[in-house]
């Protein structure tokens, strides 16, 4: 489990408005440039600084490359980063206002309490 | 000693400045009542001539990230600015900038620790609409000096309920005793039960309207006991997943006291939340 590492993923695209297009665009390979070339680089220091050990499970590449949020959900990302990020790429599909937001919460309807756990 | 003029408690709903200033067919059906609360609710401050405002909030992963997380923070720089693309992008919220008291915030730092609370501290935060929303609903000219500081209810594992009340209570102590003639409100806001990227999200009501008018009862007559003995890290789950909001509105119960009853409190079922106004006079009860 590297729930830390997929709302980093969440976090650092959800910031730059290059990255949510492009993720919109094409999630595999958005996914797969990130963990190769983000992942370890600490937000906060120099790239030359960065860390050697992060990785995504299989489960989690997979829930990110699908944009697979209900999958997010149950794998523990952050409720917010999640829920923030895919309304910045798939509000504007939808003609309803909340169109997306209440189908986002349709396809987690079966979730009952407690929730996944989110801590990290 | 400076004057503590105002304690306020509310929501901050990023919707109400789009909401607040759509006009026409973008004007949604509710923004009218709306607006009218937020001005009522406006008047409760104006009234109370601050000169400095100290802003309990929470940063949305924003500035604040996992890999260094704070659990309360102090701004302590002489300028903010405010607002992100995200809440740009998201809910219309425009870039802001405001004055920030540095005697006050580092009063605020240099006690507080010598109380007994870590406080981290930043000096250079860029606020977000935990801070903004309530400038914009309260003074909307931005025009005052703030002390931001930030809780986590956000990034588990978060601090206990009763530790956001001390803090509340630490805060109101050491502004009444710094040497100061300024007339200080101490504003803060938080949540009701709320649920975001959940199953319960933007329903027709907050998710769970009787945690909600029980909260609303909890606040309006400072019953901070009655909180604490319901409220725990683990039930707040239940109302709604983003709900730990409600424990900024513990900390400003701490401000205004237990069993202090609010001067003024108004509410406002809305869709996906309900939105809560609470003001004290703590001069008035002198």
């Amino acid at each position: 489990m590297s729930k830390y590492l997929l709302n980093k993923f969440l976090y650092t695209v959800d910031r730059d408005p290059d990255l949510v297009e492009r993720y919109r665009a094409d999630p595999i390979g958005t996914v797969a440039w990130w963990e190769a070339e983000r992942a370890n680089v600490i937000l906060n220091l120099p790239e030359v600084e960065r860390s050697t050990w992060l990785t995504f499970t299989d489960a989690e590449r997979e829930a990110l490359a699908t944009h697979d949020f209900v999958k997010l959900f149950e794998l523990g990302a952050h409720n917010f980063l999640t829920l923030t990020l895919f309304i910045a790429m798939f509000e504007r599909d939808y003609d309803e206002p909340l169109g997306f937001q209440l189908e986002y919460a349709r396809r987690l309807s079966h979730f009952s309490l407690p929730y996944p756990d989110i801590s990290t | 000693m400076a004057t503590v003029a105002a304690v306020i408690a509310s929501t901050h709903h990023p919707f109400y400045y789009r909401a607040s200033t759509s006009t026409g067919a973008d004007r949604p059906p509710f923004a009218d009542e709306w607006v009218a609360k937020i001005e009522a609710f406006r008047e409760t401050l104006t009234r109370a001539r601050p000169d400095i405002l100290v802003m309990v909030g929470s940063d949305h992963f924003h500035q604040l990230w996992l890999d260094n997380m704070p659990q309360f923070l102090v701004g302590k720089a002489p300028f903010y600015d405010a607002n992100f693309y995200n809440e740009e992008r998201e809910f219309g919220l425009p870039r802001m900038f405001v004055r920030g008291d540095e005697d006050l915030s580092g009063y605020l730092l240099r006690q507080g620790i010598d109380a007994g609370f870590d406080l981290a501290f930043s000096n250079e935060l860029r606020i977000d609409h935990s801070i903004t929303c309530p400038l914009i609903t309260l003074r909307p000219e931005a025009d005052l000096p703030i002390v931001p500081i930030y809780t986590n209810i956000f990034a588990p594992p978060l601090p206990q309920p009763k530790r956001f009340a001390e803090l509340g209570k630490a805060i109101r102590q050491l502004v009444e005793s710094w040497p100061s003639d300024k007339r200080v409100a101490i504003i803060g806001t938080g949540h009701l039960s709320l649920e975001l990227g959940g199953p319960r999200q933007f329903g027709p009501h907050g998710p769970d309207p009787e945690f909600d008018r029980k909260a609303v009862g909890w606040i309006a007559s400072g019953d901070l006991p009655a909180a604490l003995a319901e409220v725990s890290l683990d039930s707040l789950w239940l109302p709604g997943n983003a709900t730990h909001g409600f424990m900024d509105f513990m900390l400003m119960m701490g401000v205004a006291g237990e069993n202090v009853k609010a001067d003024y409190s108004d509410s406002l079922d809305l869709f996906h939340t309900m939105e809560a106004y609470f003001t004290w006079y703590p001069e008035a009860a002198a």
